[in-house]
């Protein structure tokens, strides 16, 4: 198993990545981009571990560490395979 | 009074603070390493600042899991005073010991200059022999020291005395370009409930000597070891 994990910038957080980026999409012309919102992608790898397992493992690994629930919030697939 | 100063891998300012209590101020300081268990002995506590296990993840946050963190958990919860300067306040407020956030500065870029402080109140050991007339001089270096907190944060920081210094200008006012890194509110360090654990960005560590263009970040540590 793999869990495959998305962390955010809360809504209502300033994301000055985000807004750096917005700027300089906006001045390479390409049209279209409203709000760019940037964050993290985490990938584990959770040998041998059942499904129901490895969302535990992955849950607090998230609220432990890997994102503070004061700026993030996150959200992950488990998926097969190594 | 003895100080404990932490020693991180990657810390770069524990010097300074050993400098400034020991040479400067004549008080007790002693180096302790991170994988220390107990602070038995020690009356306060200095996380320098610096950038523990490189920033990885975020600022703080894999500094706080160190094992003398549960020894510094256990001597705030005893209200022995627990100062964190930048990164130290970035641990802090990643170990749950302080509230709010610290996020990338609203430019995104590294700031290192002089800015001024001034105390909200002097209701604290830190503060007892500060002016809240007046402003201190301290220098800034820092990527990521933008103070955050959701609104009922703010609220209840403000409600029980929590906000420690704001950013002024030299006439004392909040301005938006006394502030160096977009903070809420120009807020630049802020206490625990019970005040003994103060966490700030600026560094008054690095402000102990007049050559080195202030020396006003001396009343705070005096204030911290008790000294008149």
């Amino acid at each position: 198993m793999r869990a495959r994990i998305t962390i955010m910038p809360k809504e209502g957080i300033l994301d000055p990545q985000g807004v750096t980026v917005a700027k300089a999409l906006a001045e390479l012309g390409i049209k279209g981009i409203g709000e760019v919102r940037m964050g993290k992608f985490v990938e584990l790898q959770l040998p041998k571990l059942t499904r129901k397992k490895a969302e535990a493992v992955t849950a607090a690994a998230c609220d432990r560490l890997l994102a503070n629930p004061n700026i993030e919030g996150y959200q992950f697939d488990i998926v097969e395979g190594d | 009074m003895r100080f404990a100063v932490l020693v991180f891998p990657g810390a770069n300012c524990d010097h300074d603070a050993y400098h400034a209590l020991r040479h400067v101020l004549g008080a007790e300081a002693f180096y302790v390493w991170h994988r220390e268990e107990s602070l038995a002995g020690y009356d306060a506590v200095i996380i320098p600042g610096g950038f523990s296990y490189g920033d990885y993840l975020r600022s703080g946050a894999i500094a706080r899991f160190a094992p003398v963190m549960e020894a510094v958990r256990k001597m705030a919860a005893d209200g022995a005073p627990v100062l964190g300067i930048c990164n130290g306040f970035q641990i802090l407020v990643e170990a749950g010991l302080l509230p709010g956030a610290l996020i990338s500065n609203a430019d995104l870029r590294f700031v290192s200059r002089m800015v001024r402080l001034k105390p909200e109140h002097t209701d604290s050991i830190f503060t007892a022999s500060l002016d809240t007339e007046r402003s201190y001089a301290m220098p800034v270096a820092h990527r990521g020291g933008n103070f955050f907190a959701s609104p009922e944060q703010l609220a209840e920081l403000a409600d029980h005395g929590q906000i420690a210094f704001r950013y002024v200008d030299d006439r004392g006012r909040q301005t938006a370009t006394a502030n160096p890194n977009g903070s809420l509110e120009n807020i630049a360090g802020v206490f625990n409930r019970q005040r003994n654990v103060l966490g700030l960005m600026p560094h008054p560590e690095r402000a102990v000597e007049a050559l080195v263009g202030s020396a006003d970040g001396l009343a705070l540590l005096k204030s911290m070891a008790g000294i008149a």
